[in-house]
Order: C-alpha cells, then structure tokens, then sequence
C-alpha cells in the first residue's frame, strides 16, 4: 500500500519539475536578455538609423520595418482568416471538400517558414517581379500566419452559443445578417486576441524574410511598398552571425533581441490577459 | 436583388476565400518544383538525395544533401529525446495535478515560450549554451549538434505540451471516475487510463513536435555550427537542410545549379514535413474520440 503511494509522490514530483524546467528556461532566457540589452536601451537606440557601419546608432528601421511587415502581414490574412473561418463553422458540411480544405490548413500549418520563404521568392519576388520589398515580405508573412489566424477565430466562432444563432433565425434574419449583426460582435474580441498572437509570430520571424524583404542596411527608409527594410529579427541575426564587428557589435545585438522580445511578448501578453478578463466576464 | 440570391453569392464568396489555404498550398508546391525541378537535368534524383558531398560552390559542383539530411534528423531526435517527455509532463501536470490558479500561470509561460522568436533562442544558444557547453566538454567549438538539439527543444516543447493537453482533457470524465472507484490512486489512474486513452492525441503532439523541429530554420543556422559532412560524435557540427537553404541564398546566383539545388532541398524538406502532418492529421483523424462508447 505504501508502495503505490510513493511512487506516486515520485511521479508528481518529476511532472512538477518538468513544468518547473519549463517555466524555467523561459524565465532565463527573458531575464539574461533584460540584464544584458537594458542598459544599451536609451531612446537614441530606438530612434536614430545605425552608424559606422553598423557599430553604433540605433535601430529605428528596423523596428519600423518590422512594424510595416507585421501591419501588411495582418492586414491581408486577417479578413482571409475569418471569412475562411466562418466559412467552416456556419456554412460548411460535412463532407470531401471541408475535409480538402481542413487538411490544406493543417498542411499549411505544417510548413516550414523557410519554405515560406522559397515559395515567397519563386512567387512574389522572381514571378511576379514584385522584387525584394515590403510587400513580397508582408504577402509571404500573411501565407504563414493564415492557419493561425483561421484556428483562433474558428475557435471564437465555435464559443458563441447555438441559442443565438437559432434566436435570430427564429426571428426571421437571413443567415448573412446573422453572422453580420450577431455571431461576428459576440466572437470578435476572442477573435482579435487570437489573431494577436498571430501577430507576434510575423513579428518574430526571419527566415521568410530573409529572401522576400529583408536588407542588411537601408540608408533611406522606405518610401514604399517596393523598397526593401531592414527588420528586427533579420538585424539581430545578420550583427550576430556575419560581418567583422561580431563582438563589437554585441551590446546593439542585445539591444535588438531585447526589443524584439519586447514587442513580441508584450502584444502576446495583452492578447492573454484581455482573453483571461473576457473568459471571466463571459455572462452565458 | 432578392433576399436568397443575395444569401447564395455570400456564400459562394466565403466559400472561395476558405479556399485560399489549400490555393496557397498548391501554389508552395507549383513553385518549390518549378524553381527545383531543372536541376535534376544537371544530377540524377537519387544523387541528390544519397550524395555524401556538398559542395554546390566547387567546379564542378557536387550537390549531394545526405549530410544535410542527417543533420536535419539527428538534431530532430536529440531535441525530441527532451522535448518529448518535458512536453507531455507538463501536460499532465496541467491537465490533471496543477491547482487552478497555477494551471492558467503555466498555461501562459507555454504560449509565451511558443511566441518567442526563434532568432532570440538561436542568439541565446550562440552567447550562452556555446560557451558553457566549450568550457565544460573543452570543444573546438559549441556550435554543435547538442547545442542546437537543446535550443530546438524549447521550440518544440509549446506544441508537443498544447496539444498534448488538448488529448488529456478530451478523456471522458467517466474513464476517471470509474478508475478511482475501482480504488486506483491518481497515479496509476493517469498512467494506466488517462494517458493510454489520450495516447493518439499525443502521439499527434509528437509528431507536429518533430515536425516543427526539423523545418525549424534560426535555430540550425546560428547554433548547428554550419559543417556540411556527416557527424561521428554528439559534439560534432552539422548543417541541418532549412539552415544550408536560408545561409547559401542569398550567395548563390538566381538560376544557377546551386539555386535550383537549394530549391530541391526545399522540396525534400517540404515532403518530409508533409509525410509528419499527414500522420499526425491521419492519427487525430482515425482515433477521434466521439464519445465514452468509442474506446
């Protein structure tokens, strides 16, 4: 008897250390890359271009490319998304052609983002002659962050309750006016904290960028949707990986990882706790 | 404009934008082939994907991917061999020990590990677990195979640990019930019911797991350590396929054999990655719990 029972004492404590070892290894990395990039953060930093060649300054395009690629990103694949997720949840049946359309998602999904990025070269930039810029970088983007998208607002659409739907059917609404004035009010802030995490993902990413948009050093900003940026995630890998002035840059590589994480985690942050409050206030 | 026309051209509207996901897909494949395929009037398939020597710069070039191929797997293993029993414990932990308020805290910690950017982890494995993994082994280098297995890890932890969870919590309640009133601790009702019950979903977290390790492309650029020749120890440096595309692309001339070839691995990437997700969506498919009658 006391044998059963201590074994599962055991058990509980390695399932505790293990979420411990997790929450661990996220609380080192966010502290090491705070302790390190703090002090190189000053509003200089995120204002001024960089300057001699890249060793000092700040990184203002960068952190306006990101934002331009993250803005373009969203803007295209999220009314795809929620049109594709309304789509499943309230017009799709059952059958072979949801069926072709749920696995097209989940293989998308499945992508690996330097696939993204090939496919983002061989179609915006080479066939389309789009060229290297903002908007094969954002288009390339959005093709990454649709499933995302499409999972989080079906999802909200699924939390809305049957009742309202047969509520305003039985009031003699049209299926569209229902979905317009009814299912999409009730489901679009669960929808927009979804996507928001989306967001961070686009922010986040370099590999699709790094072919499609991204430049080692602009001298002007971008003036429009064909010039190319510099972005966030592409400078902290190029200032740590190439280049003579590895070491000497560090304190700016720091600096750029911290804004980065920064942004990405604080939008998925409010996204957690807007969605925490929502679930609280939820009154049906 | 009558009320039901105006209903069915909405609906042929969403219809063809739900569409997009699976036009993407194909368009990903009509380009991955139409950019990869004319190397293959240069090397013979199999050449490509059994050649030993990569040297797409030589003349004459050689453009065999089986050290990359390696690479990509062997990293893909060692961080499952962490990843794997982390992810799930976790799970576990949320979905049946951890107190309410905890849960939603680690619940949270996951989805931010899975929102931090990959660029960050590869920077993290370059300044921190280099050096110490050099200091401790006294390596040439710590831009190696367990290196980036350990980063990949943190990276395929969030999707093996959320999916899995998805499983556990989708267990009948009554499985439970019916196990504690047969007088089984809590322990054995999770290890000998719960996780028997959940296992296809697991199983469908540990695939996606994989998957996202092997495509995953920072990570094998900056901490893999970049040698394109097949490993002999653990501590040796590897070039995994997605980090040979993104460091050689923006070298090799547009049109070039050594363009086309970086295309193919591409196309050898995507298919692996696909052959994960048709499994994974085959498993969650096949043994999809309906209801307590079906098991």
């Amino acid at each position: 008897m006391k044998w059963r029972y201590f074994r599962q004492h055991m058990f509980f404590a390695v399932v505790r250390l293990s979420a411990l070892l997790i929450a661990m290894a996220l609380g080192g990395i966010i502290v090491y890359i705070v302790v390190n990039g703090i002090s190189v953060i000053s509003w200089d930093f995120i204002t001024l271009p960089p300057t001699d060649s890249m060793t000092k300054g700040g990184i203002m395009p960068a952190i306006l490319g990101t934002l331009y690629l993250t803005i373009g990103a969203i803007a295209v694949a999220l009314p795809l998304g929620v049109v594709s997720a309304i789509y499943l949840t309230e017009y799709a049946k059952q059958g072979k052609f949801i069926r072709l359309i749920r696995t097209g998602i989940n293989c998308l999904a499945g992508v690996p983002s330097v696939v993204f990025g090939l496919f983002g070269l061989g179609f915006f930039v080479v066939y389309l002659h789009f060229g290297s810029c903002i908007l094969s970088g954002a288009l390339t983007l959005a093709a990454l962050i649709l499933p995302t998208i499409i999972g989080a607002s079906e999802e909200a659409l699924k939390a809305v309750p049957q009742m309202f739907r047969e509520a305003s059917l039985a009031l003699g609404v049209s299926k569209w006016q229902t979905i317009y004035k009814i299912i999409l009010p009730t489901a679009l802030p669960g929808i927009l904290t979804g996507s928001i995490l989306g967001i961070g993902r686009a922010a986040g990413e370099t590999a699709p960028i790094m072919f499609t948009a991204a430049a080692f050093f602009t001298a002007k900003l971008p003036g429009s949707i064909f010039d190319e940026v510099m972005a966030l995630p592409y400078h902290i890998y190029v200032l740590a990986t190439a280049g003579t002035h590895i070491e000497q840059t560090r304190p700016i590589q720091y600096g750029t990882a911290l804004v980065l994480v920064g942004l990405v985690l604080g939008v998925d942050i409010i996204a957690i706790v807007i969605r925490g409050y929502m679930r609280k206030k939820k009154r049906w | 404009m009558s009320r039901h026309l105006k209903e069915t051209i909405i609906k042929g509207i969403f219809t063809a934008f739900a569409f997009a996901s699976v036009l993407i897909l194909a368009l990903i494949v009509v380009f991955l082939f139409r950019e990869g395929i004319p190397l293959f009037r240069e090397v013979s398939a199999m050449d490509f994907i059994f050649g030993k020597e990569w040297y797409p710069t030589y003349d004459p070039p050689s453009y065999g991917i089986w050290p990359l191929i390696i690479g990509s797997v062997i990293v893909t293993i060692f961080s499952c061999l962490l990843a794997v029993p982390l992810g799930v414990l976790s799970a576990v932990y949320i979905s049946e020990i951890a107190p309410a308020s905890v849960k939603d805290v680690v619940k949270s910690i996951i989805e931010l590990l899975a929102g931090l950017p990959s660029v960050v982890l590869g920077f993290f494995g370059m300044v921190v677990v280099a050096p110490f993994l050099q200091e401790t082994f006294d390596l040439p280098t710590g831009l190696n195979i367990v290196n980036a297995s350990v980063i990949l890890a943190i990276m395929a932890i969030p999707t093996i640990s959320s999916i899995s969870e998805d499983a556990l919590y989708a267990v009948p309640r009554e499985f439970k019930e019916a196990s504690y009133a047969l007088g089984a601790t809590k322990y054995e009702t999770i290890a000998k019911v719960i996780v028997p019950a959940a296992l296809s979903g697991i199983s469908t977290a540990v695939i996606l797991g994989m998957a996202r390790a092997i495509g995953e492309t920072m990570v094998g650029l900056m901490v893999a350590g970049g040698a394109a020749a097949i490993p002999e120890s653990i501590f040796d440096s590897v070039r995994p396929m997605p980090a040979s595309i993104a460091a050689e692309m923006g070298e090799a001339p547009f049109g070039s054999g050594h363009y086309h070839a970086l295309f193919a691995t591409g196309i050898v990437l995507f298919c692996m990655t696909l052959i994960f997700n048709i499994i994974a969506d085959y498993i969650s498919q096949k043994f999809k719990e309906t209801g307590s009658a079906t098991l």
